[in-house]
């Protein structure tokens, strides 16, 4: 019996696709399952392709595959779509009444199921409920238990009233028992459930969440797919906590916006996509040279320009480390994991205010839009630890005011940090201009006040090297010859790819590094390796060069920019044959 | 707040660099005259500044201040305000900052109706750059980047305020300082978006709106039957751009400021040592 299991509900933008799937994935985590998801999306609000797909078993599950076992097509594309994945035995349920539906043909080898979905969903009460009908007769096929959807209908429909939950549930059943009764589809999926307790969530979900729990209370920003959702997150839930999300007329507000409130003392943050960080790059120096401490959550997706909005990429990473005239420190963060979302955004918070520096936090788009589950105790809020750096107050300030009583803001300390006094502190007021400017904050050209500055900007960084643990995470086998290190999204696929490798006897090293800037040192790892492979979803290999500028050798790029992430056996492939040095630049897989 | 503030609190130690004679001179004693007879002091007011002559206000007065990028100081001022409602927040720019570059923002900014002052130091040039033409140059004015004059028509600001729903739109003169402090004063006392234009001439670079032509042209509005309560009296009076009226224009005397509406009122800057409570049911929302 086959408990680990890939699904997938595909159709047309407006379909409703995406509850669909979400409902689903609801169901099978209440079921003690654990759940990855994973969406093909395109950027229009009606017509197209889009998919949304769950991979679920007992175990943990990081990543998606190659495969799937259970397809529901509301269009003929879907089918086509999925060609690739689908395989011997795999289920494709369709409803052969539609006139669209009724030439389909089911490829070899795999077993068409025709559900009357539409004729079912009108008698449970409407034909709105197909998407339902298709769940509950996808629950039969998979042997899972119907009831379990109940719960994640009553989340989603809740607000709709109860008969309108009623019908829904009624539809499930219809589904199911369609299946059971008027078909003899001979199935091999049995999925378990256990007692396990988990939440499902996405990345900007997990963002947003943390830039609560972290005290960030005014988020200002610009819709941009695929960021928009920390923003959707965050309105209707900060406000319960004194914030407050202003949706701006464009970017350059946005984050202008986000600093003023910084300014006042607030943790402030504005996510956005990559055509938005170049609008930001404007403001990005002012808040830099200002030391105001900020998050900018960059949820990347593929460029340049508009480029493939809704596709994966990894592509800013440079336009983070380098964007704007001039030289200013940043820091920047990703995290690798949507549970590692909600660690680095409550440390980007820290950091912005200890170092009085911004911060890009960056999640890529497979990281934000997908959900994972987690056991509740993953986002532990008692360990949420707040540190707002230097900030002064009452006698305090005195320490800090040259021999006229003028507030010294941008004091040249030895650690490169100055004292930070909130508007309305007493004797304090100060001002701040993206000038050069000296400790007063005042405009300067004097060529030692310049230096002066400048290195004490610098300092900053070195500081943060030596009081922080920039570090990486781990896996697989720590003598291993070959060396793979990743960053952002990679983490999940890699990890189950260790697994595959090692089924073909093949021993790996994995670095996952969640600190782009500062980040930690990999010298000695990488000269301890014979092959060392930088995995990344871009097409230059911008954090291979990173690598190889840190440790003066050279590594093997695999990279992928065909706008879809990495899949964990399409890694270990790629991985095997840049070890043999058979790795031809990158085919685009049709 | 201190009542016994006085104006020259807000003065800095750092002596102006504008030209002699500069008409942002009185408009900047105006403002901060009207900041210490409202009852505020440096402690607690913010004052943002754009670029060009006016953006260097933010060095001239002494308060809490940011000089930031060009054209989007109203933005910034958005966020200090809403971050901390106890701030007095007075931005501060020029005709180049808040017409062309930064226009965007000044017609969402009287649009939200934050519950700030806009004062625009408006000389009809681009001053700090040598003489440019302006958003605000009469058509046909004569510069170094339009030797046969300029072919576009200005921008009328308080046509535009007004079509984006502002609730306070006065317009002053530099150097009729006691109508210019009591404008501002009225800004600041306004709930809403206190939007204040000033003519404030550049004796360097502009030979037309001078002095000399602003002293002859002003018609007070205080001197005619203007209501500036009476939305069609304020429309006839902004429509009229021939006219060179100085007053308040118009002021909707219901307005509800964008925090009002909101609900903020708290300083977002008091936040507790860990997560806060009740962030546990986050958590939860996911199952």
């Amino acid at each position: 019996m086959v408990n680990d299991l890939n699904w997938a509900i595909g159709g047309e933008a407006g379909d409703g696709i995406d509850s669909t799937g979400k409902i689903f994935a609801r169901a099978l985590s209440r079921a003690g399952r654990h759940v990855f998801t994973s969406k093909d999306f395109a950027s229009r609000i009606r017509g197209g392709y889009t998919a949304y797909k769950v991979r679920t078993a007992v175990e943990r599950v990081e990543s998606v595959v190659d495969r799937l076992d259970i397809l529901i097509a509301l269009t003929e594309r879907t089918i086509d779509e999925n060609l690739d994945e689908l395989q011997e035995g795999s289920v494709i349920i369709y409803d052969g009444e539609q006139t669209t539906m009724a030439d389909v043909e089911v490829p070899d080898g795999m077993i068409g199921l025709e559900v009357p979905l539409n004729s079912l969903a009108e008698e449970a009460g409407g034909a709105i409920m197909r998407n339902v009908v298709a769940l509950g007769a996808a629950s039969e096929v998979a042997d899972f238990p119907v009831e379990y959807l109940d719960e994640a209908l009553v989340k989603r429909f809740g607000e709709k009233g109860e008969a309108i939950i009623a019908n829904n549930r009624e539809a499930a059943r219809l589904g199911r028992d369609y299946v059971r009764e008027e078909t003899d589809c001979s199935h091999e999926f049995a999925l378990e459930t256990t007692d396990e307790d988990y939440v499902l969530l996405n990345g900007d979900e997990a963002i947003g969440m943390a830039a609560i729990a972290a005290g960030c209370r005014f988020y200002a920003g610009y819709p941009i797919t695929p960021a928009t959702d920390v923003m959707e997150y965050l309105t209707g839930r900060i406000e319960a906590f004194g914030g407050a999300v202003v949706q701006a007329e464009d970017e350059l507000s946005a984050i202008n916006m986000a600093l003023g409130a910084a300014r006042a003392g607030a943790r402030a943050m504005t996510a956005t996509s990559g055509p938005g960080i170049d609008l930001m790059n404007e403001t990005f120096g002012l808040v830099a040279t200002s030391e105001t401490p900020l998050v900018i959550a960059n949820v990347m997706r593929s460029g340049p320009s508009t480029g493939m909005p809704t596709k994966q990429e990894q592509g800013d990473l440079n336009a983070m480390l380098y964007g704007g005239h001039g030289e200013i420190p940043r820091f920047v963060l990703a995290p690798t994991t949507i549970g590692e979302c909600f660690d680095r955004t409550v440390e980007a918070f820290n950091l912005a205010e200890k170092y009085q520096i911004p911060v890009y936090l960056t999640a890529d788009l497979a990281l934000a839009v997908t959900e994972q589950t987690y056991s509740p105790e993953r986002f532990d809020m008692e360990g949420v630890e707040i540190d707002r750096g230097k900030v002064v107050e009452g006698d305090e300030v005195g320490e800090w005011l040259d021999e006229k009583g003028r507030f010294k803001a941008h004091a040249a300390t030895e650690d490169g940090v100055s004292p930070r006094a909130l508007p309305g502190t007493p004797d304090a007021a100060h001002m701040t201009t993206g000038l050069e400017h000296d400790e007063l904050g005042r405009r300067t050209e004097e060529e030692d006040v310049r230096v002066e500055q400048v290195q004490k900007r610098q300092r900053k960084v070195d500081t943060a090297r030596d009081r922080e643990a920039f570090d990486y995470r781990e896996f697989g086998d720590s003598d291993a010859e070959t060396l793979v290190i990743s960053w952002g999204s990679n983490e999940g696929a890699m990890r189950e790819a260790l697994g595959m490798l090692d089924d073909r006897g093949i021993d790996v090293r994995f670095l996952s590094v969640p600190y782009i800037y500062p980040r930690p040192d990999l010298t000695d790892e990488v000269e301890a390796a014979e092959d060392v492979i930088v995995v990344e979803c871009n097409a230059t290999g911008q954090f291979a060069d990173l690598i190889e500028h840190d440790t003066l050798s050279r590594v093997q790029r695999v990279t992928k920019y065909t706008g879809v992430r990495f899949k964990a056996d399409e890694l270990a492939d790629e991985i095997e044959g840049a070890i043999a040095g058979e790795r031809a630049p990158q085919e685009v897989k049709r | 707040m201190s009542s016994d503030t006085h104006f020259t609190d807000f003065k800095s130690d750092k002596q102006p660099t504008w030209c002699p004679g500069c008409g942002d001179f009185g408009t900047m004693n105006g403002m901060m005259k009207a900041l210490a007879e409202t009852g505020n002091d440096p402690d607690n007011t913010f004052v943002v500044a754009g670029i060009g002559c006016s953006g260097k206000i933010g060095t001239y007065m002494h308060s809490y201040a940011l000089h930031g990028v060009h054209g989007r100081a109203l933005p910034v001022g958005t966020g200090v305000k809403l971050a901390n409602p106890d701030l007095e927040v007075m931005v501060a720019g020029g005709d180049g900052d808040g017409y062309s570059i930064g226009v965007g923002h000044f017609i969402h900014a009287v649009r939200r109706n934050i519950d700030i002052t806009y004062v625009v130091m408006d000389n009809r040039i681009y001053g700090l750059t040598k003489g440019q033409a302006s958003p605000t140059s009469r058509q046909g004015f004569e510069t170094s980047t339009s030797p046969d004059g300029t072919v576009e028509p200005p921008v009328n600001p308080q046509a535009l305020a007004l079509a984006a729903g502002g609730t306070f739109i006065a317009q002053s003169f530099s150097s009729d300082s006691q109508r210019h402090t009591e404008l501002v004063k009225q800004a600041i006392e306004h709930d809403g978006f206190g939007f204040v234009n000033v003519y404030s001439p550049c004796v360097t670079f502009n030979d037309v709106d001078t002095y000399d032509y602003f002293r002859d042209a002003i018609v007070n509005l205080d001197e005619t039957d203007h209501d500036p309560t009476n939305y069609q009296s304020a429309r006839d009076k902004i429509m009229d751009p021939s006219t060179e009226h100085i007053g308040i224009l118009y002021q909707n005397e219901e307005s509800v400021p964008f925090s009002d509406r909101e609900g903020i009122d708290a300083n977002m800057a008091d936040i507790p040592d860990g997560a806060p409570e009740r962030a546990d049911r986050l958590v939860r929302e996911f199952y």
